[in-house]
């Protein structure tokens, strides 16, 4: 089931408090984050690929995706790709794909 | 001890005192100077000189956490900032309560160590995620998990 969210709602830029930080490890913060879903997409091409491993399978993408830009559709997306187990730039390249899809559906539709 | 143009020098006694009070700040001035082979008054003279000039700062409690069935996690974070905020986020963080220790660091760029005390390493975690890296000037930090400490202690001879 899809739940409607308002698209300018999710692609709102964030204050510094609630912005992704990316972490290759308890307490290893890289340096990179991002402030909307915009960054994101962008980040998740950047970004050491350990990192992605790292937040995607304690489900912090999934969290703050959820809680933080508020849409429940695309966290779901991202759970079923945890589920998947996938690492390296396998991982970084289905990521990519469906969030930028998200952002694109998203950005048309705002 | 002597002070000479707001320099303080101890001696041996001095020294002996400091290491008996590390041990256990409660001994008394009679312990102290049976243990030294000196009069508790001098002792106390000592001691109270001592704190007058500061080089006794203070007298505090150590806690055992795991005697309260706790296994805390001790972390040292080195945080990488830029230059011109180090001052202000090292202010920042020796405020926070999860952080035990401060200091800049000046290598190869200016660095904040802080070591850092959480009740889990998922506390540790999201105290760093949450309330260190949003401080504005943190470029990235490390952070080293201590597994087995071998020693903890003040100063207690000359160096």
């Amino acid at each position: 089931m899809t739940t409607f969210i308002p698209a300018q709602k999710v692609l709102r830029k964030l204050p510094r408090e609630n912005a992704f930080y990316f972490f290759t490890s308890i307490g290893n913060y890289t340096g990179v984050s991002a402030a909307s879903l915009e960054e994101f997409v962008k980040k998740i091409l950047e970004v050491n690929v350990k990192s992605l491993e790292f937040h995607l399978y304690r489900g912090d993408f999934q969290k703050w995706v959820e809680e933080v830009l508020e849409d429940k559709n695309l966290a779901n997306e991202i759970k079923k790709l945890q589920q998947t187990k996938l690492i390296g730039n396998d991982l970084r390249d289905n990521l990519y794909l469906i969030v930028s899809k998200r952002y694109d559906r998203l950005k048309g539709a705002s | 001890m002597k002070v000479k143009r707001q320099t303080i020098t101890l001696d041996d006694l001095d020294w002996s005192i400091l290491r008996l009070l590390q041990s256990d700040a409660k001994k008394t001035y009679s312990e102290i100077g049976r243990k030294l082979k000196v009069a508790h008054s001098t002792v106390y003279e000592r001691i109270r000189r001592m704190e007058k000039y500061g080089i006794i700062k203070k007298y505090t409690v150590i806690v055992d956490l795991e005697k309260m069935g706790k296994k805390p996690v001790t972390a040292f974070m080195t945080v990488f900032t830029d230059p011109k905020e180090s001052e202000t986020v090292a202010k920042k963080l020796a405020e926070m309560k999860e952080v035990v220790e401060v200091a800049t660091s000046l290598s190869e760029e200016l660095l904040i160590i802080a070591k850092v005390v959480a009740e889990t390493q998922e506390n540790l975690h999201a105290f760093i995620a949450q309330k260190v890296v949003p401080l504005p000037g943190v470029l990235r930090i490390r952070t080293s998990i201590a597994t087995r400490k071998f020693k903890e202690s003040e100063v207690t001879a000359e160096i």
